[in-house]
C-alpha cells in the first residue's frame, strides 16, 4: 500500500478542511488546505485557540466533544480520512495517520507495562509470532534511543522520565509505519536538552520510515529545528505557507512577522515586541482580515473582506492584501534592552541556604546576592530546585537552614513569622495566572486585597488606588469589575503583577511568570515589568527556564542544576562565554530562530 | 506596536462575567433548566407550602370531631378521623412545619459545623487536621439513629435537643465532604498568595477558601436537608421528637397505624408528604451537584472546584457551549 503512489503528487492533501461547532455550526477551523510531502515534516504553528490542535487531529478524522469536521478532505496516500466510517477509520489510525499527544503521560496507560503498551501498538494492526514481535519492538525502541532490557519493558509509564514517556510515545506512534504522523507539542513542558533529543528523534524516525509529519507547535524555535515548511495560524486559519527558512527571515505575513518580533533572542538583549490586544474568538470573527483590529500595516480594504491565501513573488503564500514586501526581508528591526543603574548595594543576600521537602534535600549551599534595583534571572530545568528556592525567599516555602537577609535584616523562615514590613516590601508573582487570582473576586477585588492587609485605607481610597495599578499594569477601567475567568491569561497575568505592585515593593520575585503565556503575549509583559523596573527601581528576582528571556531582561544569572549553583555571574558574561559545562550544553541545545537544514528533503514551498 | 503604546480603545473588551452572586443563581438557575431540578424544587415547594400555609387554613388539629378511624367524609373530615376521631386533613395541614423548622435548623447547624470542622482541618493541616478529623471518624463510627437515639433518651425529648443531636449527628458526613473541597481549595494559588503575605488563617479561611466552597456547600446543603427530615420525622414516629396531641407527620404515621384498614389516609396523607419532601429535596440537591459539575466544562473556572486549573491557556478558551 505504501509503494502505490510515491509519484502521484504530496503524500498528503489537506484541503478546504472546515471544523465547526455542532450545536451553533460556527466554525472553528475555516478552509485549511496544505501538502505534506513524503518524508517532509511541516509545522503548524500559532498561538493559543488559533485552531491548530483541532487541525492537528481532524488529520486523525478526528474531532473534540461538540466539535464536527463539516468540509474538506484529509487525503493519506490514496485514503481520504474523512470519508472512512466506523472499523475503517479505526484500522487507519496508527496504521496510515498516527498521533503523539502534548503530554506523554496522558497518551500511555498508567496501569500497563511499557512492553505491554509497546506491543499492542502492532498487534492492533497485525498478527505477529513472538519472535518477530520481539525483534520490531526491540528495533522500535532502538530508533527512538531506549533501551529494550527486561527492566524497562517491565517498568510503568510513572517510573520513567517525561522524556522517556515522550519516546515512548513516539515510538508507539511509528510502530506501524504510518503514512502521517501528527506531533502535538511533543515538546512542551520537556526540558531544552530532553526537547533537542527529542527533536532529533522525530527527524531521524521520519527519514528512516518514510514518512510525512505534521508538527502543530506554538514553539517557534522548535518548529525551526524540525520542520522545512511552515504553515501559521491565526483564527481558525492559514494566514502564511512557506518553506521554514524564508517564513523566519522574511515574513510576509504581519501576523507571522509579530510572532517572530515577539521571540526573545539568547544571543542579544533586545526590546520585546509584543502584540497587542487578542484574536477573534470563534463566532466573532470580522468580516475582513481577522488579523485587522491588531495589524500595524492596516488599511481600509482590510476590513471589507477576508483576503484569500495567495502566492507571492517570493514563493510564500500569504493571507494578505498588503504583505509586507520581499525587499525588506522582513528584516526585524531590534532595539537594545535599556539597562538599569548599577547602584552597588544588595537587597537580598542568601548565604548557605539548603531546603528540603519533607526530608528530601532540594537545594544544597545556595549563596548569592541580589543587587538592588537589577534583575536577577534564576535559571535551571524542572527538578533543579529553582521554585524552592524562590519562595524559600517569600517564605511559601519554610523547611530551610541557612540565612537569608533583605537589606541587612535576617528573615524568619515561614512568611507567617516575618514581619509585616518585610512582607510588603517583597511580593510573588506566581507562574500559573490561571491559578493565582481569586475567581470569586473581581479584578480590583483581587488587587485591593493586598491593600486590606497591609495599609489601612478607606474602601474608595483602596478601590482608587487598585484602579490606579490598573492603569500602571496598561489594564484598561472595563477591567475593573469583571471576573478573573472572563479576561485572557495574559491578562490576568498583568493583574497578578498589579496585586504585587500595589503595596510598592521593592523586590518583585516572579516566578515563571511567562511560561504558561503565549510568546506576544510574553513579549508584553516582560517589556512592561522592564519599564515598572526602571520606573520604580524594583529589584527583581526572575525564575525561568527560558534562557533567551533571560537575556532580555536580566542583568545578572544563577544557573542551577539539580539544588546547586553551578554558574553565576552576570548575564552577558554568563552566556556569551559560559564556564561550566552544564550551562554550555543548556546553551547548545537551545533551539535558535536560525534554520538549519532540519529534514532530507530540499524546501518546497506551497 | 511597543507596549503601551495602543489606545486603551483599541483593545476588545472583555466579556462580562457574572458576578459572584450571579455564580450561585447560575447554578441553580442550570439545575433548574432539568427536569430532576424542576421536579424536585416543585414538590419541596407543594409540601413546603402546604405545611406552612395550612395551619392558618385548617381547622383546630385537636378538636375530637368523630369517631376513631372514621372513614373518609364523615363527621371528622375529608380525609376521616384518626385514633381518638381527630380531623386527619386538619392534623395533617398542621403537622408539617415543625418537621420542617427543625429540619432546617438541624441542617444549618449541621453545615455549620460541619463547614468548621471540615474547612479549619484542610487548611491548617498536619495535627490540627488530624486531630479533627480522627474525632469525626469516631462519630460517623457511631450509626446515626443510635447517636440521636442515645442523646434523646438520657436527656429527654426536647425540641432543641432533637434540633442539636440530628445537626450533629450529620456534622460529620459535611466535615468529610467539605474537607476534601476546601483541601483542594486551600492548595491553589490564590491562598497561597495570600499566605504570603502574613495574613492570619483565619481570615484566608473567612475571606478565600469559604467563599470558593459555596458550590459544594449548597449540594450538601440541599442532601442534609432531606436526611434530616427523615431523621426528624423517625424520631417523631418513635415518640422522641413532637409530644402527643401535636400534631406531626412522623407522630400521626405512629398514632394511625394501628387503624390502617379502617382509615388508611391516617397513615398515608402523612406518609405521601414526607416521601415527596424527601424525594423532592433529593433530586433538586442531585441536579444542583449536576449543574455544578457541568459548569466545569463551560470553561469557568469558578463554578466548579473540582477542576483544577490548568497552566495551558489552550484549555482556558471557553467553548462557546456546553456540549449536551
Amino acid at each position: 500500500m505504501s509503494e502505490l503512489n510515491g509519484t502521484a503528487g504530496p503524500a498528503v492533501e489537506v484541503k478546504d478542511l472546515t471544523v465547526q461547532m455542532i450545536s451553533s455550526k460556527v466554525p472553528i477551523v475555516s478552509g485549511v488546505s496544505f501538502t505534506v510531502d513524503e518524508q517532509q515534516t511541516i509545522g503548524l504553528v500559532g498561538e493559543s485557540g488559533s485552531g491548530k490542535s483541532t487541525v492537528g487531529v481532524a488529520l486523525l478524522g478526528f474531532a473534540r466533544r461538540g466539535l464536527e469536521i463539516s468540509a474538506g478532505s484529509v487525503r493519506v496516500g490514496d485514503v481520504d480520512m474523512l470519508t472512512l466510517k466506523g472499523d475503517e477509520i479505526r484500522k487507519a489510525r496508527g496504521r496510515l495517520v498516527s498521533y503523539v499527544p502534548q503530554d506523554p503521560a496522558a497518551g500511555l496507560n498508567p496501569a500497563h507495562r511499557i512492553g505491554t503498551q509497546v506491543r499492542e501498538a502492532f498487534s492492533v494492526h497485525e498478527k505477529l509470532g513472538k519472535g518477530e514481535l520481539a525483534e520490531r519492538v526491540s528495533d522500535l525502541l532502538a530508533g527512538v534511543n531506549l533501551p529494550d532490557s527486561k527492566q524497562f519493558l517491565r517498568s510503568y509509564p510513572h517510573q520513567l522520565s517525561g522524556g522517556q514517556q515522550q519516546r515512548v510515545a513516539i515510538a508507539i506512534a511509528f510502530a506501524c509505519r504510518p503514512r502521517l504522523i501528527v506531533l502535538d507539542e511533543p515538546t512542551t513542558g520537556l526540558d531544552v536538552t530532553t526537547q533537542r533529543r527529542i527533536l532529533e528523534t522525530i527527524n531521524e524516525l521520519a527519514r528512516d520510515y518514510r514518512a510525512s509529519a505534521v508538527y502543530v507547535s506554538h514553539d517557534l524555535p522548535a518548529v525551526a529545528e524540525v520542520a522545512s515548511k511552515t504553515a501559521v495560524m491565526y483564527a481558525g486559519r492559514i494566514v502564511e505557507v512557506a518553506a521554514t527558512k524564508k517564513l523566519f527571515n522574511e515574513p510576509r505575513h504581519p501576523y507571522s512577522a509579530g510572532l517572530l518580533h515577539a521571540a526573545p533572542s539568547a544571543a542579544e538583549a533586545n526590546r520585546l515586541v509584543g502584540i497587542e490586544g487578542r484574536p477573534p474568538r470563534p463566532g466573532h470573527w470580522p468580516q475582513g482580515c481577522a488579523y485587522a483590529p491588531r495589524c500595524p500595516r492596516v488599511q481600509d480594504d482590510c476590513l471589507r473582506a477576508m483576503p484569500e491565501l495567495r502566492p507571492l513573488d517570493g514563493g510564500s503564500l500569504a493571507r494578505c492584501l498588503h504583505p509586507i514586501p520581499a525587499a525588506a526581508g522582513g528584516a526585524i528591526q531590534v532595539t537594545a534592552a535599556p539597562t538599569p543603574q548599577r547602584l552597588d548595594s544588595t537587597a537580598l543576600q542568601v548565604e548557605a541556604l539548603f531546603a528540603d521537602y519533607s526530608g528530601k534535600g532540594v537545594l544544597r549551599e545556595i549563596g548569592f546576592a541580589v543587587p538592588r534595583g537589577e534583575c536577577t534571572a534564576i535559571v535551571g530545568e524542572s527538578g533543579s530546585g529553582k521554585t524552592t528556592l524562590a519562595r524559600c525567599l517569600v517564605g511559601l516555602h519554610s523547611s530551610w537552614q541557612g540565612a537569608i537577609r533583605f537589606e541587612g535584616e535576617e528573615l524568619r523562615r515561614a512568611a507567617a513569622e516575618r514581619d509585616r514590613n518585610q512582607l510588603q516590601r517583597m511580593q510573588y508573582i506566581f507562574q500559573n495566572p490561571f491559578g493565582s487570582l481569586n475567581p470569586t473576586m473581581t479584578v480590583t477585588e483581587n488587587i485591593e486585597e493586598p491593600l486590606r492587609h497591609f495599609e489601612s485605607l478607606s474602601r474608595s481610597e483602596r478601590r482608587q488606588r487598585a484602579l490606579g495599578i490598573l492603569e500602571t499594569v496598561h489594564l484598561g477601567q472595563e477591567f475593573a469589575d469583571v471576573l478573573p475567568n472572563r479576561i485572557s491569561g495574559g491578562e490576568r497575568q498583568r493583574v497578578a503583577v498589579g496585586r504585587a505592585l500595589v503595596v510598592d515593593p521593592e523586590v518583585l520575585v516572579c516566578d515563571e511568570i511567562t511560561s504558561a503565556l503565549d510568546v506576544s503575549v510574553q513579549a508584553l509583559l516582560v517589556e512592561q515589568l522592564r519599564d515598572l523596573q526602571l520606573q520604580r527601581g524594583l529589584t527583581m528576582v526572575f525564575i525561568t527556564h527560558n534562557l533567551a528571556v533571560v537575556r532580555s531582561i536580566a542583568q545578572n544569572v544563577i544557573v542551577l542544576q539539580t539544588g546547586s549553583i553551578v554558574e553565576a555571574g552576570p548575564v552577558d558574561r554568563v552566556l556569551d562565554d559560559p564556564q561550566h559545562p552544564y550551562t554550555r550544553q543548556l546553551l547548545e541545545d537551545l533551539p535558535t530562530l536560525e534554520p538549519g537544514e532540519p529534514t532530507a528533503t530540499a524546501d518546497s514551498a506551497g | 506596536m511597543e507596549a503601551g503604546t495602543i489606545t486603551q480603545a483599541d483593545r476588545p473588551a472583555p466579556r462580562q462575567g457574572p458576578a459572584l452572586g450571579g455564580r450561585v443563581r447560575r447554578v441553580v438557575g442550570d439545575a433548574l433548566g432539568t427536569w430532576r431540578g424542576k421536579v424536585g424544587l416543585a414538590l419541596t415547594l407543594i409540601v413546603a407550602a402546604i405545611a406552612f400555609i395550612g395551619p392558618f387554613v385548617g381547622p383546630s388539629s385537636l378538636a375530637l370531631e368523630g369517631a376513631p378511624f372514621e372513614a373518609p367524609g364523615g363527621a371528622a373530615g375529608t380525609l376521616g378521623g384518626d385514633a381518638l376521631g381527630r380531623d386527619v386533613l386538619a392534623r395533617v395541614l398542621d403537622g408539617g412545619w415543625r418537621i420542617l423548622l427543625i429540619a432546617g435548623a438541624a441542617t444549618i447547624l449541621a453545615i455549620i459545623f460541619g463547614t468548621a470542622a471540615g474547612v479549619v482541618s484542610a487548611y491548617r493541616g498536619g495535627k490540627v487536621d488530624s486531630l479533627i478529623m480522627r474525632s469525626v471518624d469516631v462519630l460517623l463510627g457511631i450509626p446515626q439513629l443510635v447517636f440521636v437515639l442515645m442523646l434523646l433518651s438520657v436527656i429527654g425529648a426536647k425540641t432543641w435537643l432533637v434540633i442539636l443531636s440530628v445537626g450533629l449527628s450529620q456534622a460529620p458526613q459535611v466535615a468529610r465532604v467539605l474537607r476534601a473541597a476546601a483541601q483542594d481549595v486551600s492548595e491553589r494559588d490564590y491562598v497561597k498568595a495570600v499566605a504570603a503575605w502574613g495574613v492570619p488563617p483565619r481570615t484566608v479561611i473567612r475571606r478565600h477558601v469559604v467563599p470558593s466552597l459555596i458550590s459544594p456547600l449548597m449540594v450538601e446543603s440541599a442532601l442534609r436537608l432531606s436526611f434530616s427530615i427523615i431523621l426528624v420525622a423517625g424520631l417523631a414516629f418513635l415518640g422522641l421528637g413532637t409530644q402527643p396531641p401535636t400534631a406531626d407527620w412522623g407522630l400521626m404515621i405512629n398514632e394511625n397505624r394501628v387503624g390502617i384498614a379502617a382509615n388508611p389516609w391516617g397513615v398515608l396523607a402523612p406518609s405521601i408528604l414526607l416521601a415527596a419532601l424527601a424525594v423532592g429535596t433529593n433530586m433538586f440537591s442531585d441536579a444542583v451537584a449536576r449543574a455544578n459539575l457541568a459548569g466545569g466544562r463551560t470553561g469557568d473556572p469558578s463554578l466548579d472546584l473540582f477542576v483544577t486549573a490548568s497552566a495551558d491557556p489552550k484549555d482556558a478558551q471557553p467553548l462557546e457551549e456546553v456540549p449536551k
